[in-house]
């Protein structure tokens, strides 16, 4: 693997003359053209059988996530860390008036104005 | 006197080395030994004497020393330590250091590792916690031999050299034949040989070996 058989051919290059090329070392080419055929194609396998392996786990993580959270499911790939804080600080770019969340209490959105919600209203996609 | 032939030069005293060179090839062929951190399915294939065997797939388990060749160290090596870890080669650590602080002429650097400042040199990529003390020892160390080696290039004049250049590494040589070479031009001039047409040294040596293919 250490390419042994072409250090071989690189050194007889370097000793030769200034100027000159050592005769056409056939044999020696032929090893090194066979060694790297064979670790391309062990290295071909190899690939072969990731992409299956991730094939199939693109479609398991596709397939969970649309089962969870109401009709268009959760992207569970957007925040890879837990966060930090119960509370998340929004600022608003629109207007959209009274927003209820799920205890009662109303908040009233106006633009630019920043407030704290908890977590778990929030889809990254809504805000 | 202008040359005939230019050859690609080293780069392993910069950043990193050149891919055509041919002094690099040879000198990042060099092995230092490695440590992995993760452990490396059906790569034991390449190194029977470490591996599992065939029925663990010849996996080579994490912690395994290996020795393996700069140039594949540098591909694995990432700042996150994830692959593997380098140790610094002996003549890098303190002991030798010492050793070439004390008196840097008496070394001999082309036994040690016929590369010893490109491979010191490229061996900086690795993020090791000495690096500041070898980048000093290999400029120290240089800065030490430098005036030998100009003060005999400039001053053996056709003749054999092979005692000087026997314990200097491969760029100490390079700077060695540099120097010589500089010599032979001015001698050159001198004699006013200079401006006078002279076969190529390629055109010398193409027409000697067809007198021998001829022989045959």
């Amino acid at each position: 693997m250490f390419c042994e058989k072409a250090m071989e051919l690189v050194r007889e290059l370097h000793r030769a003359p200034e100027g000159q090329l050592p005769a056409f070392n056939e044999d020696g080419l032929r090893q090194v053209l066979e060694e790297m055929k064979a670790l391309y194609e062990q290295n071909q396998s190899d690939v072969c059988l990731q992409m299956e392996w991730f094939n199939h786990y693109k479609k398991s993580l596709a397939t969970y996530m649309r089962s969870l959270g109401g009709d268009e499911g959760l992207d569970i790939t957007q925040d890879m860390k837990p966060p930090k804080s119960l509370y998340i600080e929004v600022r608003c770019i629109k207007d959209y008036g009274e927003f209820e969340v799920d205890d009662g209490t109303s908040v009233l959105l106006k633009k630019n104005s920043q407030v704290f919600l908890v977590l778990r209203y929030f889809k990254s996609y809504e805000c | 006197m202008s040359e005939a032939y230019f050859r690609v030069e080293s780069g392993a005293l910069g950043p990193e080395e050149n891919f055509l060179s041919l002094d690099d090839i040879l000198m990042s062929h060099e092995k230092l030994p490695v440590r992995t951190e993760t452990p490396m399915p059906r790569l034991g294939a390449f190194f029977l004497e470490r591996s599992g065997g065939a029925e663990t797939d010849h996996a080579i388990p994490q912690g395994s020393k290996l020795e393996l060749p700069l140039w594949l160290t540098k591909g694995l090596f990432d700042n996150k330590r994830r692959i593997l870890s380098v140790e610094l080669p002996k003549i890098y650590q303190q002991g030798w250091r010492t050793v070439f602080s004390a008196d840097a002429n008496v070394v001999d650097l082309h036994k040690l590792g016929p590369h010893f400042y490109g491979f010191g040199s490229q061996l900086l990529h690795f993020d090791n916690p000495e690096n500041a003390d070898i980048s000093q020892c290999l400029l120290q160390t240089f800065i030490g031999r430098f005036r030998r080696i100009m003060d005999s290039s400039q001053n053996a004049y056709n003749e054999d050299t092979s005692a000087l250049v026997a314990r200097l590494d491969e760029m100490e040589r390079g700077l060695f034949q540099t120097g010589q070479k500089g010599l032979n031009d001015f001698q050159c001039w001198e004699k006013g040989q200079a401006s006078q047409i002279t076969a190529s040294s390629l055109v010398q040596n193409y027409k000697k070996r067809k007198l021998t293919d001829m022989d045959d």
